[in-house]
């Protein structure tokens, strides 16, 4: 007996809420610095900033021993352009970066990270995460080193993406937390942030919180405060139903929400990407042969093998030619990234024109992944470091398909059948969406060489900066972020908490509890707002569908948010997400109206601007809500090594890092 | 027989993870570090969870590598996942499947740990 129904069904009555409740019951906290979502770059934030001294609060929505995108494991690490056996130093490493995304990318980010992901692992192995390999269980394999044991991914020649057995990576930095005495504050989620002074000199003085079980009221003031909140989800593709999306459901948007309410500056959410939501199968859990599966060979109903070839279009001879870079090319950059593929830093890949072959009957349906034809290191390394590390693989595939009889030596894994246009890239699990299923894309905030947003007292980590993703990025900038933030508190003095603000998002918060008209639940409020979202932003905008979009969500605002209703605090909670969801999507919409081109680079069309990433427009156009509407300027890609800031990346880097430097 | 209730239809999934009453001691570990909430704790000490909200799991398993009771939790992929997870044995040429009825004989083999 297991789900409410038997448990109704076994003659029992309705079971009340299981936690006292609380609503709108106040209760004030302060702190040094405040991390707002304990996720990885919240955590590593913290751990920084508590080891600079700090007294640190860290408010995460769920709970913190696994939380986040990235709190159910890691198999690669990336951007490790430090660690003793790389041979591509962080320089090179961020322009070939920043000259990859076409200049939309954030410099700072991208070069803290080259600078410091390794030094970030490090951290992670004090804690008691596997980054080498003792055991020897991979002796011999060409992606070993055996001075270091360190494992490598992609491109094994180059060395700067490593493999790690990162399951435990979240228990581990949650333990690190605990030890350095950093403060948790579990299942609350952050509401607005508290401010002071207008324009140019506001700053972030602390935030609100709602208690996730209990329905209280938190009330944090804090010296700096760091947005560590993730990337929205939910936004076009709800299903009241999940079963499953690749990122996880609990990242809303309400930080960034909150951050778009006081005034501080995003570039990039005219972005967004396909999405196939729901209709994507087990992530890693069927035959394909992308990311943690790179370089799996797969094979057609007859046995027969799909090429794999290089940047030029050459079919490689050998499974060791997958993991080394074309010839003539400096390095190849992998998965994962959030960098599209360049001539220069294309991972080798299946041939491109599977679809078409398919179609002419070249290779017949179904597809597996055939792992046997892997030398075992290899197999071993996919199908049991790789799946068995990385986020939901360990217990939701390796575990679950070995205790049903997969076994890599001597089965093949079917690939989904699916339309054969899907065939085109190897992330065969991601299925087939609909041009209107969009998700996030790099839109986040803007920040400075201090990872600083516009806002004095505020920093920001992880997706929540505009532009990169991964793990690791998360785990640097979180690292990053929170010395700056920690120096900056230790200059500083808490502010008084202005009473109209919190009594003003006391009102706003707690309004499900007492819905106006026919009540409507969250679900359907969130897969209306996302119907929004897909009819006026989807795959491809026009003027008139994007202010449409506007007119609708203010509508929504009017009418639907009032009737939003919730039976306890885990509605409470999903009830406020959706509202944030309005300020997101006007965000959004907003952005996107600024931009009257089309661009590639941002999987932004505009049927209204159909020229491509046109030089006038090849810039950022940061925006932020102003006193009376969105506030919208031209920020230059190389705003980072202008004025105020120096010429070169290592110059900032040195200038800004607060570390004592080596050499 | 139990008597018959007026209940909405059962959510999709349905359980989404499943507990083994004769394996689980209700520590509740798994309902306190669930990060999607969709575990509760049984109103009866010492029972396994009531999953309430199995719509909203993310499949992650963190409450199975939770748990200190190996075997207490399982977790299910809904069925409109299992149906696409086939694997073919190369030397028999025989297909299997994530639910099927009569499944091959386990792989022990741990992952990389």
């Amino acid at each position: 007996m297991s789900t409410w129904h038997e448990y109704l069904m076994g003659g029992k009555p309705v079971p009340p809420w299981p936690y006292p409740v609380r609503y709108g019951e106040e209760q004030e906290l302060t702190t040094d610095v405040l991390i707002c979502g304990g996720g990885i770059a919240g955590s590593h934030a913290a751990i920084s900033a508590r080891k600079a001294g700090a007294k640190v609060l860290v408010v995460e929505k769920t709970a913190s021993k696994w939380s986040g995108n990235g709190g159910a494991g890691v198999d690669h690490w990336l951007s490790a352009c430090t660690n003793p056996c790389s041979r591509v130093g962080p320089e090179e490493y961020t322009e070939r970066v920043l000259t990859d995304c076409g200049g939309y990318d954030c410099g700072p980010l991208r070069y803290v990270v080259a600078r410091e992901s390794w030094d970030a692992l490090l951290d992670c192995e004090a804690l008691g995460v596997r980054i080498r390999d003792e055991k020897s269980e991979f002796e011999g394999a060409d992606f070993r080193e055996s001075e270091t044991g360190l494992l490598f991914a992609y491109d094994y020649q180059n060395r700067c993406e490593l493999r790690v057995w990162g399951h435990n990576m979240k228990p581990a930095l949650h333990g690190g937390m605990r030890k350095l005495g950093v403060d948790l504050l579990d299942r609350v989620m952050i509401t607005s942030f508290l401010t002071e002074g207008e324009g140019n000199s506001r700053r972030v003085t602390g935030a609100t919180g709602l208690d996730t079980r209990t329905g209280g009221f938190y009330i944090i003031r804090a010296k700096a405060v760091i947005l560590a909140t993730g990337l929205p989800g939910r936004m076009w593709n709800f299903s009241t139903e999940y079963r499953s999306t690749f990122r996880d459901p609990n990242c809303t948007g309400e930080g960034v929400a909150a951050a778009w309410k006081a005034g501080v500056e995003f570039a990039r959410l005219e972005e967004s990407h396909q999405d196939s939501g729901t209709m994507a199968y087990i992530s890693y859990g069927v035959g394909n042969a992308h990311n943690t599966w790179h370089g799996c060979p797969i094979v057609d109903a007859n046995g027969k093998e799909v090429p794999w070839v290089d940047r030029d279009g050459n079919e490689l001879g050998s499974i060791g030619e997958r993991f080394t870079p074309a010839e003539g090319q400096r390095f190849m950059l992998g998965d994962g990234l959030r960098v599209p593929q360049s001539y220069e830093n294309q991972t080798k890949k299946l041939s491109p024109d599977l679809p078409e072959r398919i179609r002419k009957g070249e290779f017949v349906l179904p597809l597996f992944a055939d792992l046997t034809r892997m030398p075992e290191r290899e197999r071993r390394a996919i199908f049991g470091l790789m799946v068995g590390n990385e986020g939901r693989t360990r217990v939701p595939v390796y575990e679950t398909l070995t205790k049903a009889g997969f076994d890599p030596d001597i089965d093949m894994l079917q690939v989904p059948i699916m339309d054969p246009s899907s065939y085109g890239h190897s992330n065969f699990w991601s299925g087939v969406g609909a041009p209107q299923w969009r998700m996030w894309g790099g839109g986040g905030v803007v920040v400075d060489w201090d990872l600083r947003t516009n806002l004095e007292c505020l920093y920001a980590a992880g997706g929540a900066i505009f532009g990169a993703g991964a793990h690791s990025s998360a785990a640097a900038s979180g690292r990053y972020a929170g010395r700056k933030a920690a120096e900056h508190a230790s200059g500083s003095s808490l502010s008084k908490v202005d009473a109209t603000q919190a009594a003003r998002e006391k009102a706003r918060i707690y309004a499900p509890l007492s819905p106006q008209g026919r009540t409507l639940g969250w679900k359907e409020f969130n897969a209306g707002i996302g119907r929004v979202m897909q009819s006026c932003c989807g795959q491809y905008k026009s003027e008139g569908g994007l202010l449409e979009g506007l007119r609708i969500l203010a509508e929504v605002r009017e009418a639907e948010a009032g009737s939003v209703g919730a039976a306890n605090p885990h509605e409470l909670m999903h009830a406020v997400e959706c509202l944030a969801m309005l300020d997101v999507g006007e965000a959004v919409l907003h952005a996107s109206l600024a931009r009257k081109a089309s661009s590639d680079y941002l999987d932004f069309q505009r049927i209204d601007y159909p020229e491509v990433d046109p030089p006038e427009w090849q810039n950022l156009r940061p925006i932020r809500l102003g006193a009376s509407g969105p506030e919208i300027r031209d920020l230059p890609f190389d705003y980072h090594l202008r004025p105020p800031f120096m010429p070169s990346l290592k110059e900032n880097y040195e200038a800004h890092c607060g570390l004592p430097l080596k050499g | 027989m139990s008597e018959t209730l007026m209940l909405p239809n059962p959510p999709v999934p349905n359980r989404a993870v499943d507990f083994n009453p004769d394996l689980c001691n209700g520590c509740n570990l798994c309902v306190g570090i669930c990060r999607s909430d969709v575990l509760m704790p049984n109103p009866e000490q010492g029972k396994p969870p009531i999953v309430l909200y199995p719509d909203e799991c993310w499949y992650c398993g963190c409450c199975v590598l939770e748990c200190r009771k190996p075997g207490a939790i399982a977790l299910l992929h809904p069925m409109n996942q299992s149906v696409s997870v086939v694997w073919k044995r190369k030397a028999t040429g025989i297909h299997y499947r994530l639910g099927m009825k009569q499944p091959p004989a386990p792989n022990g083999r741990p992952p990389s740990s």
